[in-house]
């Protein structure tokens, strides 16, 4: 259309910009890159090389004789962050189903005492988390990374599931009540099926936020080494006299790529779902 | 007419039938509720608690006030608090002026923009964690990228430890920050600016009205709104944003880089000083609480200001 059209300068202009903007988002991954594919020795060289001759994808293979547990670190990643999104959405779709149609006594209240949960951090609590870890006898487990992870994030679920629901029209219930379906029939037959891209919208996020925050509750919470996460288990290529620097890069990169893909493409759903969900009626 | 009447009047006996709506809407809520109160809302009332007492390794006894006597003492607690405003404010202004500036560009119709979209999710999405590895490399002073750069071009003189001095130390926490929170501030906004009606800015680009002045009159005040709610949440997260500046310099170089939530840690988890390290967690808390009503009543005001409801 017309008015999207620009001219030949300030398209220039968006692109400079665009450049520059990519840049800082991507500059991290490229030095990590650089670093990953560059010898121990040419790291530890000055002046500072951009580029240089002897580059190879050795530390890619050597990393999994350095830290033989890496693969197990990867993979406890992405299943620690699936089990927090799982145990998430069981406690937010009820709650946020409550929030959005039902009406009962404290209910902004209570609503306000999730919302003041983001204002707490694991930082804040550990100790006190700590005992109850320990007095649920979860420390060294999975469960001492999915639990305090999953409880930090019901609050926001909640609040972001609520909005897609209320959009859901309520005579499509009413017709199912007044065909006799019972409450929790009606909100797994009708109203779960209808918010379905809202689910996938708070459980992306969901998983995006247990998958980048789980580093401060496996150090503390969890000694077994089987059971660490990759951000925590990367401190094994920091040795006593030194640190393999571009292993520990090509161990980062590697164990981060599957769920990136996965996300670039979520990307699309996202957009569309937060679009969705920002549309007041 | 009598028909929907009907049909609402059946809906309701059709309810009725089954629990009542409280009891069910209690019955949903309660899951959520307990488990928050057992993982946050119990070590909250601890922590509180553990700030009457001189907690250590080796046991507690109750002291009163005695621990937030010794934190209010001297000037030391009163300058982390600045610092951590200061950090709070610079950072999420930067996030929100960086993601408004990211989300026009993404959202400006050119080709590639599909890719574009695509390429800003990585930092949102690694491990905070793993960020910092990145972003530590690139400070390095004998080998990084930047203090390597900036001698190659010279623009400096000798190598540059960015981490070792207390301003470049907190700027550089300060740009990875950033970087980590931009992308899902740039995509909350794209999504808003989607959500703004077409018809607003062909009506505007009829009446003669150039770019500039309908991103300033049509853009920003209909995505004012979700501006003024992300500014909240995410001025809380950078408040007790951690992992950062731990993994940086754990609040080093000499202080220059410790916020509250750092000093809070420092002082329970570094040096074993539970009692201590809890009143700071409560500052923390009252803090913040105080900081997030006083802006509600201000979202409050813009919201009815933009005719929101």
């Amino acid at each position: 259309m017309l008015i999207d059209r620009y001219t030949l300068w300030q398209k220039i202009g968006i692109y400079v910009s665009i450049a520059l903007f990519m840049t800082y988002i991507l500059l991290p991954f490229a030095e990590m890159f650089r670093t990953s594919l560059s010898p121990m020795s040419r790291l530890f060289s000055t002046p500072y090389q951009l580029w240089g001759d002897n580059f190879s994808f050795k530390a890619y293979s050597d990393m999994w004789v350095k830290v033989p547990l890496l693969g197990r670190y990867i993979w406890n990643s992405i299943y620690i962050a699936s089990m927090v999104t799982l145990i998430t959405m069981i406690f937010v779709i009820p709650a946020a189903y409550a929030y959005a149609r039902l009406e009962f006594p404290f209910k902004t209240a209570s609503l306000g005492i999730f919302l003041s949960i983001n204002m707490f951090t694991g930082a804040v609590l550990l100790i006190p988390l700590y005992r109850v870890m320990h007095t649920l006898g979860l420390l060294n487990t999975y469960w001492a990374m999915i639990v305090p992870g999953a409880a930090f994030l019901i609050p926001t679920g909640i609040w972001l599931l609520r909005g897609y629901l209320e959009k859901i029209p309520r005579e499509l219930e009413e017709a199912a009540f007044v065909d006799g379906a019972g409450r929790l029939y009606t909100l797994r037959r009708v109203v779960l099926p209808l918010a379905m891209p809202g689910l996938i919208v708070v459980a992306t996020s969901v998983y995006i936020g247990a998958y980048a925050q789980q580093y401060l509750f496996a150090i503390t919470f969890n000694q077994v080494a089987e059971l660490q996460p990759l951000p925590a288990g990367l401190n094994q290529f920091i040795g006593y006299q030194s640190v393999e620097w571009n292993q520990m890069m090509a161990a980062a990169l590697t164990g981060v790529t599957p769920v990136m893909i996965v996300f670039l493409f979520l990307q699309k759903y996202l957009v569309a779902g937060l679009t969705a969900g920002a549309v007041k009626e | 007419m009598t028909d929907i009447l009907a049909t609402q009047s059946l809906a309701k006996k059709a309810r009725r039938k089954g629990l009542s709506e409280r009891a069910f809407a209690w019955a949903l809520i309660t899951p959520a509720l307990v488990f928050i109160a057992v993982i946050v809302a119990w070590p909250l009332l601890e922590t509180i608690r553990l700030s009457f007492t001189d907690a250590d390794l080796g046991g507690e006894n109750w002291v009163g006030l005695a621990n937030y006597e010794k934190m209010l003492a001297g000037t030391k607690f009163f300058e982390i608090v600045g610092r951590t405003f200061f950090w709070m404010v610079l950072s999420v202004g930067l996030k929100l002026v960086v993601g408004l500036i990211g989300a026009t560009l993404l959202n400006a119709a050119v080709p590639g923009r599909a890719l574009f979209r695509m390429l800003i999710m990585p930092p949102w999405v690694i491990p905070i964690a793993i960020g910092c590895i990145g972003w530590l490399w690139l400070y390095n002073g004998q080998f990084g990228f930047l203090s390597g750069m900036s001698q190659r071009l010279g623009l400096i003189d000798g190598p540059f430890e960015v981490l070792a001095y207390k301003r470049s130390a907190f700027y550089a926490a300060i740009v990875t920050d950033v970087w980590v929170g931009t992308p899902m501030v740039s995509l909350f906004f794209l999504a808003a600016m989607q959500g703004v009606s077409r018809d607003l800015y062909e009506a505007a680009w009829v009446d003669g009205a150039g770019r500039w002045y309908r991103f300033r009159r049509i853009t920003i005040p209909q995505i004012m709104p979700v501006i003024v709610s992300m500014a909240l949440l995410s001025a809380i997260w950078t408040f007790n944003s951690f992992e950062i500046i731990w993994i940086f310099t754990q609040g080093g170089p000499r202080g220059g880089t410790t916020t509250m939530i750092i000093d809070a840690y420092k002082t329970a988890i570094g040096n074993f000083h539970f009692g201590e390290g809890s009143a700071r967690a409560v500052a923390i808390v009252v803090i913040l609480g105080a900081f997030s009503l006083m802006y509600l009543q201000v979202l409050d005001r813009v919201n009815k200001h933009y005719g929101v409801k």
